[in-house]
């Protein structure tokens, strides 16, 4: 019994210590904070990207489609943390932009490659009635792919985006490598008063764990809505 | 109206059309038929450019539209197609598919579109679905929506592919009423039809296609009672 008493003492200094003392809490909420406005705006500005890459993609040949490839095999094939440090030391070592504002950037570059993909299959999915029969009502090709085969495509690679944007914010946790405030961050700084790793990075973990469940749940609910037209 | 001027057009090594030369006149009523493979659909979506021409020269209104493909989507406002997958937008509802195009293409106010979108709804017999979706419609319904759609950009010609082959058999009936209807209005239409009691009854004229050339045209009355031609009599033995 007694080690057992030592136990739940033991745990309940490193609780206090890690969450309580000096608010030392602050750093997992502001990183939290800091985790989901980089996914939110690297995930919003990622769907631009992907959408314009796989336009240029699928309108075949030329210099645009090419560069469109280039970009999307040079992100898929290389590490995250790699495209990070490459974004921050190397092509905007001079730019003077906050940590978090290149971090929003590198992974809105690095999710657009892969949304890219999913909006291509997406809209090669769209029967190709679709298109003809927007051109044989006068629209114009952006015309088409605007009010009829993106909303199409959109809707069929929801889940799949979905995905996309769960991986992104577990991605995002990689941020830290140059400064960013990140969640998983606020975890180490914890760590690094206290030598104490255990319950700031289980409090991470949980915390990220929230965020994937209810995007996940959240998602679910906007495909259920966006059947109605079935 | 519509004028055709040795039309021809491959696929690859294929060729499909071998020159087709065809005049159709305002209001007139053509129906299109022939065995499958022998290039209708190519030559009705070739009239709205769907398919590119590999050859010849398509006059609409006295605007040839092979050698205006950049201003194709103005010319295309003068054809309405039909499709035989109806090709119903899904993600918008029955007056939202009708009420696009004027929109975004005419730049019509949103309340004069839904106005002439709410008559052609009434004039297919329609008006209860304006606000349903597409996939909760019956096929017949579906082509007539269809049909609805195309009219809303008032089409000088209208044209017709198989638009009830896709359909069970007890509906269509009632797409080849509004197709009547049109036809009695005035209309120009093309129709590449299965349907030869619907080419008897209401066409001006009939083009028997086959290999890729109109083989043999005339009133319905020449066609189908007094065929000149071996292959069209084949045919015709087939089908009636």
């Amino acid at each position: 019994m007694d080690g057992y008493n030592e136990f739940v003492k033991e745990f309940a200094n490193k609780i206090f210590q890690a969450l309580i003392k000096d608010d030392r809490f602050t750093y997992l909420v502001k990183g939290l904070r800091m985790s989901i406005g980089i996914t939110l705006a690297a995930a919003f500005l990622g769907i631009f990207l992907g959408l314009l890459v796989a336009i240029c993609k699928l309108r075949g040949k030329g210099v645009l489609a090419a560069l469109a490839n280039g970009y999307i095999t040079i992100i898929r094939g290389t590490p995250t943390v790699v495209q990070l440090t490459v974004i921050y030391f190397v092509i905007l070592s001079h730019s003077g932009l906050p940590d978090f504002v290149v971090a929003t950037i590198a992974f809105a570059i690095n999710s657009g490659a892969y949304v890219a993909e999913i909006i291509r299959a997406g809209i090669t999915a769209v029967d190709r009635g679709q298109m003809e029969a927007g051109r044989s009502l006068g629209l114009s090709y952006s015309h088409t792919m605007r009010y009829i085969i993106i909303p199409q495509a959109l809707k069929n690679v929801l889940p799949a985006l979905g995905n996309e944007f769960i991986v992104l914010l577990k991605e995002t946790s990689v941020a830290g490598y140059i400064g960013t405030q990140d969640l998983n961050k606020g975890g180490l700084q914890v760590a690094s008063i206290t030598y104490d790793f255990m319950v700031p990075a289980l409090c991470a973990a949980y915390l990220y764990l929230m965020l994937t469940t209810s995007m996940a749940s959240g998602l679910n609910r906007l495909e259920r809505r966006m059947h109605r037209s079935d | 109206m519509i004028k055709v001027n040795n039309l021809h057009k491959c696929f690859g090594a294929l060729e499909v059309l071998k020159g087709i030369d065809a005049s159709i006149s305002k209001g007139e009523v053509v129906c299109v038929i022939g065995p499958s493979g022998s290039g209708k659909s190519t030559f009705l979506r070739c009239l709205n450019l769907l398919e590119e021409p590999t050859k010849g020269e398509i006059f609409l209104d006295g605007i040839s539209i092979t050698d205006h493909k950049k201003d194709i989507d103005k010319l295309r406002q003068k054809a309405g197609m039909v499709f035989q997958q109806f090709n119903l937008f899904p993600n918008l509802t029955v007056i939202e598919n009708i009420m696009l195009a004027p929109r975004k293409v005419l730049r019509m106010s949103e309340a004069d579109a839904r106005k002439r979108a709410e008559d052609l709804l009434t004039r297919v017999n329609l008006s209860e679905k304006a606000d349903q979706y597409p996939n909760r419609l019956s096929g017949g319904q579906k082509q007539r929506v269809a049909i609805a759609r195309a009219l809303a950009m008032n089409p000088q010609v209208m044209l017709f592919d198989e638009p009830t082959s896709a359909l069970d058999p007890e509906m269509v009936g009632e797409v080849l009423e509004v197709m009547k209807d049109l036809a009695k209005s005035g209309m120009t239409m093309v129709v590449v039809t299965h349907e030869m009691g619907f080419a008897r009854e209401v066409a001006d004229r009939v083009f028997y296609m086959d290999e890729g050339v109109i083989y043999e045209e005339g009133t319905p009355e020449q066609i189908f009672r007094n065929p000149q031609k071996t292959r069209t009599r084949e045919f015709l033995s087939k089908v009636l």
